[in-house]
Parts: C-alpha cells; structure tokens; sequence
C-alpha cells in the first residue's frame, strides 16, 4: 500500500541519510522524498511517499520514533489530509503548438515562469494526480525538460471533508 | 570555567561520567588524547589492546558484567573500521558500549586523506546513534548526550567521532546541566491501563510460561520477577541472553528455550496457554524461526522498552512498553493480595517432560565430552563466577549445563553470535568485576579470532581463566555437516593449530593440558586456583552434538532429541533456512 509519512527532525547533517538508510536496509524504495526547513530553522519537515507491505512500514515507522534525531512522526495515509507536488516543465514551443501550450497552462491554472523564442517553461501546483494528468497532455506538444518535486502533506484540520487527499 | 583544549576536555567529561577504564589503542590523530593521558592516569585506566575489534569487545563486556556504558578509544580508518564488528556484537545485544574515534581534521574530510574513513556512514546502521563533533566548545555536551543515549532505554552502542583539529583546539569547558533531546525520550513506565489487562490475563491463564530474556538484566529486574513468580508459581524458561536472570537452582526454572533448549522448556512454550515475555525480542534461534507455530495456544503479554520490538517477529495480545522492572513493579501493586493458584496439572506436565528428556551425557570412552566439561565447571564452581563464552556448540553446552545463580554472571554474543567475542569481553568483565573469578570458555576456532589479547592480559597481571576446548574444527559448523549436509566436512576440520599451551606460555600466561576423562576434573581444579592469565586445554571430542536441536524454521514442539531422531522432511528444509 502507498504510504504518506511525515517526519518532523532535527535540522543537521546526515538526519537524511539515517532515515533513508532503514529504506534501503528493507530493500523498500521512496518514491518521492521533500525536505525543508520549518518556522523554527533548528527543525525540518521531511515528507515521504513510499509503497510496501503496511507490516513492515509500521516497524519502520516505530523505528523512526526510535532515532534520536526525529521529533515525530505521523503517517497521513488514513487520515485526511492535504498533498501537493510541483512540476516545472520546459516546452519545446514552435509556432504551431504555442497556443495550444498556454491554453493548457490556462486551463490547469499552471504559470508561465519563463519564456523563451523556441520554449516556455510552466509551473504547476497540485495533488500527483492533477500532475500527472498536466505532464501527460503537455506530452505530444514536445518536453525538453522536466523537474518535480515530491509530495508535501499535511493534516486537514478539519475532518468534514471525506475524500482523502483527493483534493484537485 | 576553564579554558582547556579538546584532548583535555574528553578526559575531564570522562571523568564527570565516572568512566574508570578506557579500553583503547593509539593512532595518528587521537594522539593528542595519548599525549595528555599521562595527567588523567591516577583517575582513569587505560587498557592497551592488541586490536580495535578486540578492545571494544572488552567494553562490552566491561558493560555486560557492570551494567555501566564500556568505553573505546581509538584513531581513525582502519581502527575505526576495526570497531565495527564489536559496535554491532553490542548493539544486538543492547548493550551500552560508548566509542570514541580520532578523524582527520576537519578541512580534509572528505578527501581521502591518510587513514581517513567515513566513521559516521559506516557506524550508522549499527548504532543507536552517533556524533561528528565539529566544534571543540561541543565536545562535552556530545560526550555526554553519547553516554546518556547509550545508557538509557534500549541500551546499545553510540559513536562520537573527534577531528583531530577539534581534539587540539582551545576552547572553554563547560559541561551541560541538563540534556534536551527532542526526539530522545526513554519510555519508563509502562501503560497502566495495558498493565491491568496484563494482570487479568495473568490471572486467568491455566497454563502461563515466563518468557525471559537478556533485557530483564539490562534493567535489573530479577528481583521483581523473582517476587511475581513465587507468587503466582508461574514456571520461568529464559532465553540464551536471559540466563542468570533468574536462578537456575529455583524449583519454577525450567532451562534455556530456543534452538538448544531444553525439551521441557520448549513443549512448555509450544503447550502453556500465556506466554509472558519479558525483555525479549523472539529471536528466530528462540522461538525456531516457525513464527506461524509458536505457541499456537497461548495469548501473548510483550514487556519491552523497545517499542520497535513489539509485533516484529510475533504479533502479541497485550504489548507494554516500558522498562522491565518498573512494570513488573507495577505489575506487583496491582495484583489482590492473596492470589489462589492451582498450578498442581500445569507444572506435572512440565515435570513430565523434565523426565521424559531430560538434558543429559555419558562421559565413557576416552574421549572427553564437552558436556562434561562444562557440568564439572558449574559443579566447582557452584554458580558464582562469571562465564564468558564464545561462539558456537561450546556456547550451547555452557547455556544448558552451567547453572547460572545470578544476574551479569553470563556474557556470550548471541545476537550477532561473533566468534572471538570470548577473551577479549571476559578480560572486560573482569576489570569491571575483580572480585569474582572470570572464565573465558572458548573453542579452538573462536580463540584464535582473538589470542592475540593473551600479551594485554599478561600485561595488566590479570587473573583470568580460559578453558579452551580443542575439537580440532570448527564444531557448529561440523555439527550442521553432520545434520544437514550429508557428513561433508568442507572446511571445517584444522590440518593445523598451535600448541596453545606454549602459545600461552610464550606471552608469559600459564597453560595446562587435559587429554583424558580422568584428568580433566584434576586439570580444572588446579587452573580454576592458580593465580594469573590461566589457559587450560582441553582435548574434547569433536563428535559429540549439541541437543536437543530445532531444525531452523521448525516448530518448538519438533525437535531433534538425538542421534538418529533426524526429522526427514525437516532436515532437507532446514538447510535453506540457514
């Protein structure tokens, strides 16, 4: 199953590589991994996505709260919650597909961050759903380049809403 | 506030912690350390060892028979790589061994320089934490925060790693009041709503089994367990670590469980209707490995301080985290004051058992039998010294037929099971208990993994025994030839070994030789009271195995009683289990 876990730790060097050291002790894969820095710059915010067997991500998880350097830890997957990722994608923009290019962007709600005579480059916030779904319509138009960031989540503080992490 | 320089610093911090030994070996960049040693020398020993490895096995063992954090001083590279094979022996055995490391000054991290070695990356997986000190100011709090992690919770093994620029700089010393660890804090008590239910549980169970294991020592707990036993009359069986946490000579102790335990122990484990496991991790080499077989009775209560610990192997019924003896306290106060039991049918069965197969050997021939070797120990030794082990059938023999009587008189690796682990941890234990008569019991195969400790020894007038017990191969090893690989003795037999009593003789130690059943008791008698580093050889026969034996992956009602009980089946499977 794919899990959502977000760990709040200490913000110093090789915090990182102990955590993802107990992945690869497992032979598990992240899938996609975010870190920054909170309000408070002595802590950071480590959001993680990775998919395995719930058995043993709970062991990691325990394991984590055994590290010295982890504050706390919390898996979102069954809890309602808010993720988003960000996409930065450079077109490759001749004469015919321009339009449609910027027609997509408008449509997604994505930015034009940069403009080129042969390319734009977009930017575009979202669920990995809504993500994917932009890179796949973007992609007959021509791609040159594509960088992404991972999923950053949080609570919902309020429960009302049923759809988890279903957000668009 | 005194200013001083970092060197300086690691001692006074020492010093503040009550470390009385530092087992070590000096090196191009913790020289500095070595330079200003000499004015610490009246407040702290330092033990010369022949070898990294070695030396942090000698503070683990320091650490098994104390109960206090054993220290390690080392330089860089390979005497920090050198460690690794002790940090991780200690840290599968939770026990608090404290390491410190020189590394090359701070601007050259990274760049291959001499004898540099990314201390942190390669301890990290086998540590419970560990420290770059970048700044000499933080030397103190580091070395602090390092014991404090070591010592507390689960206890294990911590690293700080020292550049030699932060080990000359100048800076004040100030060592923190107080430590503030965010993400560090120790469970203790444990949850009293899951203690009630532990409780009932207890109290209805017709057929309840103690399942003991190496943290009831770590926390110091045998007294409280003796009080919840004798009153509840609850039969207590104690895992390869646990031995000694609970008298052998008690009426309720029914011997070790697991691979080698005794058959008593283990129908009782596979047949009681609640186990209640104390400081234990169910171990593959404790429960058979068959986790889906084990107990398939009985509700499970887990005590232990490592929440990690708990559902790993075995999903359990009722989990308490929190330090043993705290909870068995806990326990204590919640039970009525008058508790009836009837325990008349359950502890016949077990007595049923005992009878049935009991742990037993003949010593005829003229060969020796190592299990006769190990109960004339226990006999002359009548429990109250400390035995230290190494790795393999010897290991096996001493945890079924010494009858330990108390807490911290057993050290043996049983988690990482690492051969030379014996001399080395006997020597530790001994500076930490110079009052109790130590025996090193080893192998011909594992004491060579270490010998090399014989000249420390010889060097600091240590009174120390070792029974080394000479089969000529690697006897585990053999043993599994023999019952699972068809006899194909592949690599396990020595064309060559020394002499090992000149070998003694040659680093100024004393050696004894017993080749025949008749000398041995004599032989034993006259090492065990002679004064100095003592090695007694012992020529035993190497065809005599360990029993009664679990197959890997098999089940704790299914196992091998003796010659010729081979399970088919099992036997063709358990090779692939390993």
């Amino acid at each position: 199953m794919r899990h959502t876990i977000t760990l709040l730790v200490d913000n110093e060097s090789g915090v990182l590589s102990r955590i993802a050291g107990l992945f690869s002790a497992r032979g598990f894969n992240i899938e996609s991994l975010n870190v920054g820095e909170t309000l408070d710059p002595e802590t950071s915010r480590i959001t993680l996505v990775t998919t395995g067997d719930d058995f043993i991500i709970q062991q990691i998880i325990k394991r984590f709260n055994n590290m010295v350097n982890v504050i706390k830890v919390s898996d979102l997957t069954d809890e309602v919650r808010v993720e988003r990722e960000m996409v930065l994608v450079r077109m490759d923009a001749r004469d015919e597909t321009r339009a449609e290019i910027l027609r997509t962007a408008d449509i997604f709600r994505a930015k034009v961050v940069d403009v080129g005579p042969k390319s734009y480059t977009l930017e575009l916030t979202g669920d990995k759903d809504k993500i994917t779904a932009f890179i796949e319509l973007l992609h007959p138009m021509g791609i040159k380049e594509l960088a992404r960031t991972g999923t950053v989540a949080m609570k919902r503080e309020s429960k009302l809403t049923k759809n988890k992490g279903e957000e668009k | 506030m005194a200013r001083m320089i970092g060197a300086e610093m690691f001692f006074e911090t020492l010093i503040h912690e009550g470390v009385e030994v530092v087992f070590g070996l000096p090196g191009g960049y913790v020289l500095k350390v070595y330079d200003v040693m000499p004015r610490y020398s009246d407040r702290i020993r330092h033990v010369l060892a022949r070898h990294e490895q070695a030396a942090t096995h000698m503070a683990d063992g320091y650490a098994r028979a104390s109960g206090k954090p054993g220290v390690v001083l080392c330089t860089s590279g390979p005497a920090a790589t050198n460690t690794v094979t002790g940090i991780a022996t200690a840290q599968m055995d939770s026990s608090p061994v404290v390491v410190f490391t020189g590394q090359v000054p701070l601007p050259y991290l990274g760049s291959d320089a001499f004898q540099e070695a990314d201390h942190i990356g390669i301890t990290r997986p086998c540590t419970k934490h560990n420290y770059l000190v970048r700044r000499t100011k933080d030397l103190p709090r580091a070395i602090k925060e390092a014991f404090y992690i070591a010592s507390t919770g689960r206890p294990s093994p911590v690293l700080v790693d020292m550049p030699k620029d932060v080990l000359i700089g100048e800076d004040e010393f100030v060592i923190p009041d107080e430590i503030n660890l965010r993400g560090y804090k120790p469970p203790k008590k444990g949850h009293p709503g899951q203690i009630k239910r532990a409780v009932d549980m207890i109290l209805a169970a017709k057929r309840p089994l103690i399942f003991g294991g190496g943290g009831l020592l770590w926390s110091g707990a045998s007294e409280e367990l003796k009080e919840l036993v004798h009153r509840l009359q609850i039969p207590v069986t104690l895992t390869l670590m646990g031995l000694g946490a609970f008298p052998a000579d008690d009426p309720l102790f029914i011997s070790m469980l697991g691979m080698h335990g005794s058959y008593a122990a283990n129908m009782a484990v596979h047949d009681c209707d609640l186990v209640i496991s104390i400081g234990a991790r169910f171990d593959d080499r404790a429960t058979g490995g068959n986790f889906a077989k084990f107990a398939p009775n009985a509700k499970i209560i887990h005590i232990d301080i490592d929440p990690a610990t708990i559902d790993k192997n075995i999903v359990v019924h009722c989990p308490i985290v929190g330090d043993a003896k705290e909870v068995l306290r806990q326990m204590l106060e919640m039970l009525p004051a008058k508790v009836k039991t009837n325990r008349k049918e359950w502890m016949g069965q077990i007595k049923e058992w005992e009878k049935k197969h009991p742990l037993a050997y003949k010593q005829e021939g003229d060969k020796i039998l190592t299990t006769y070797v190990i109960d004339t120990l226990s006999k002359i030794t009548d429990g109250e010294a400390i035995i230290v082990s190494d790795v393999g059938q010897h290991q096996m023999w001493v945890a079924q037929w010494y009858r330990f009587k108390y807490p911290r008189t057993w050290i043996t690796s049983g988690g990482l099971g690492t051969m030379g682990f014996g001399f080395p941890a006997a020597m530790g234990a001994k500076f930490a208990r110079p009052d109790k008569m130590v025996v090193c019991v080893c192998g011909d195969g594992s004491f060579q993994m270490n010998m090399q400790e014989l000249a420390t020894a010889v060097e600091n007038k240590m009174d120390i025994k070792i029974i080394l017990l000479n089969n000529g191969h690697h006897g585990m090893v053999r043993q599994w030839q023999t019952m699972f690989y068809n006899c194909n003795y592949s690599a396990s037999k020595f064309d060559v070994l020394p002499d090992f009593v000149k070998l003694a003789e040659s680093f100024g130690a004393i050696g004894l030789k017993a080749r025949r059943p008749e000398d041995l008791e004599a032989t034993l008698r006259e090492g065990l009271s002679t004064e100095g580093v003592v090695l007694m050889e012992i020529f035993v026969d190497c065809e005599e195995l360990v029993y009664p034996m679990i197959a890997p992956g098999g089940a704790m009602n299914e196992m091998i009683l003796g010659p010729g009980d081979a399970v088919s089946g099992m036997v063709a499977e358990a090779a692939d289990m390993a």
